[in-house]
């Protein structure tokens, strides 16, 4: 059995950490497919990027129900470390989840499993946080879209493979639509509903 | 420096968390306005409330501040603003646009463009574009998931057809990316085309009304209008008694009672930087020679 003495810790320094790693998942937000990079360090437990981690300690609260993918969910680990630093309830109804994180791409459920929000609060939706193998390198994606001067590229390495091809749907679904932060070690990039990306010479 | 009873920024952390969320929704979704739960600040509704929470949100030590009240650093409010920041959160303040990471603004956008490193915060007191036109709440929202916007244009038909133009001159409806009517807090419609395609991010917060809202950089913001009355920004047609300058916005400010009045830059930190800069206006000389002696002492 983990006590709490042998949990990973949380941020040294609890309100700059977050005020740091807050502007980092801003900024990507506000430019989709720029990497920030996320500075501070906290402890991460097994599985989880410690950018996850910064990310887990920034936003989520006891008002941020969490869906955890299968293997996340699995891990005491991971549990026992987002309940004890952030209090964030785990929820197993995915459409009722404020965050969503995904530890394994192959593990993404179908995207309209998550919440979408209404025509009224579109932003009542999952912000879905995707743990991938890199954000420089692997194939070439180009983004349109709101923060985007023209056109942005970005080379990622992600799984689900599909799964720009799988957020188009956000196209139609707009205002409604999910929010994607992919993550990888200390980078972020984010993909709010409103990017539209392609692939490269596709 | 940090006034040591409270956390850094004023703000406890769980506001905090609270409105940093709000404010990525707000730029995934530019132009919506989302609800959040707004504290009650130590300074009353109408002075900026939701700008600061915005404000306090965002901040760190590395940041630089600006804070402007209709263009001017050096108003009471501007001030009181800049001191709150200085106070709780230890951060560097500034006047000039260039310098500044975050600014706070009442009302104006800086004549100096703005680049893509600045966050530029604006204070809103009703950011319910048709609040005006349909009181309701429940109303309002549904216009908005429908995009049914058909009762602002009549509204700006309306001005035309009283006035023979488009008789609003502050808080100029917009749409953002193609989708939702915007207001863009109570700006004059001259800095509406500042908005469009800007290099940097543009948050909304509006502290009683309790809503946050975003425009993400390099985005669409178009002011409503029509074929033939296409939008026009208004301008006093004068240059700076100050700095001479002829594309800046102008304040009238009356001098006597016999009708005497001057026009100046309401931005102070771009009127400033040109009488550095040695441009005259009509009534320059004073503060010129002023500023001029204060570099020569050194």
């Amino acid at each position: 059995m983990t006590t709490i003495a042998e949990l990973p810790p949380g941020f040294a320094d609890k309100v700059l950490s977050a005020q740091s790693t807050f502007r980092s998942v801003m900024d990507a937000m506000a430019r989709p497919g720029s990497v920030q990079r996320i500075v501070p360090m906290a402890g991460a437990p097994g599985m989880m990027m410690r950018g996850t981690a910064a990310i887990a300690l920034t936003l989520f609260d006891h008002d941020t129900p969490l869906w955890l993918d299968a293997r996340m969910a699995e891990s005491l680990d991971v549990t026992k470390w987002l309940k004890f630093h952030t209090g964030a309830p785990v929820v197993q109804d995915s459409s009722i989840a404020s965050f969503a994180l995904i530890r394994d791409g192959a593990l993404l459920p179908p995207l309209d499993h998550f919440a979408l929000g209404t025509s009224e609060y579109p932003d009542r939706s999952t912000t879905v946080i995707i743990q991938v193998d890199s954000l420089n390198s692997g194939r070439s994606f180009e983004l349109r879209g709101p923060g985007i001067d023209g056109v942005a590229t970005l080379q990622a390495s992600i799984k689900p493979f599909d799964l720009f091809e799988r957020l188009r749907f956000n196209e139609a679904l707009f205002p409604r639509g999910i929010d994607v932060v992919l993550v990888a070690d200390d980078a972020v990039v984010a993909i709010p509903r409103t990017t539209r990306v392609v692939s490269k010479g596709s | 420096m940090n006034a040591p009873a409270y956390n850094f920024a004023y703000l406890d952390e769980q506001t905090k968390r609270m409105i940093r969320r709000a404010i990525l929704k707000a730029i995934a979704i530019p132009g919506y306005q989302v609800p959040f739960a707004s504290r009650e600040m130590p300074m009353p509704y109408g002075w900026g409330t939701g700008g600061v929470q915005v404000t306090a949100a965002i901040l760190g030590p590395q940041d630089v501040l600006k804070v402007i009240d209709q263009g001017s650093d050096d108003t009471t409010n501007a001030i009181s603003i800049r001191k709150f920041f200085a106070k709780t959160a230890g951060v560097a303040t500034t006047t000039a646009t260039d310098e500044a990471t975050v600014i706070q603004t009442r009302h104006r956008i800086p004549e100096t463009s703005l680049h893509a490193n600045q966050v530029l915060v604006y204070q809103v007191p009703i950011p319910e574009p048709l609040r005006f036109l349909e009181p309701r709440e429940t109303e309002t929202r549904r216009m908005h998931a429908l995009a049914e916007y058909g009762l602002m244009h009549v509204k700006l038909y309306e001005d035309i057809a009283r006035f023979g133009h488009i008789a609003t001159a502050y808080a100029y409806p917009v749409k953002v990316n193609a989708r939702y009517v915007m207001d863009p807090s109570p700006t004059p419609k001259f800095d509406n085309p500042k908005m469009d395609n800007c290099p940097a991010l543009q948050l909304f917060g509006a502290g009683r009304e309790k809503r946050i809202y975003a425009i993400p950089p390099y985005t669409q913001v178009v002011s409503l209008d029509f074929e033939d009355h296409p939008f026009e920004p208004y301008r006093f047609n004068a240059p700076c008694a100050l700095c001479a300058a002829e594309n800046s916005y102008l304040d009238e400010i009356v001098t006597d009672d016999k009708g005497g009045r001057m026009f100046v830059c309401s931005d102070t930190d771009y009127c400033e930087g040109r009488q550095a800069a040695g441009h005259h206006g009509s009534l320059s000389a004073a503060p010129y020679k002023e500023k001029a002696q204060e570099a020569s002492n050194g």
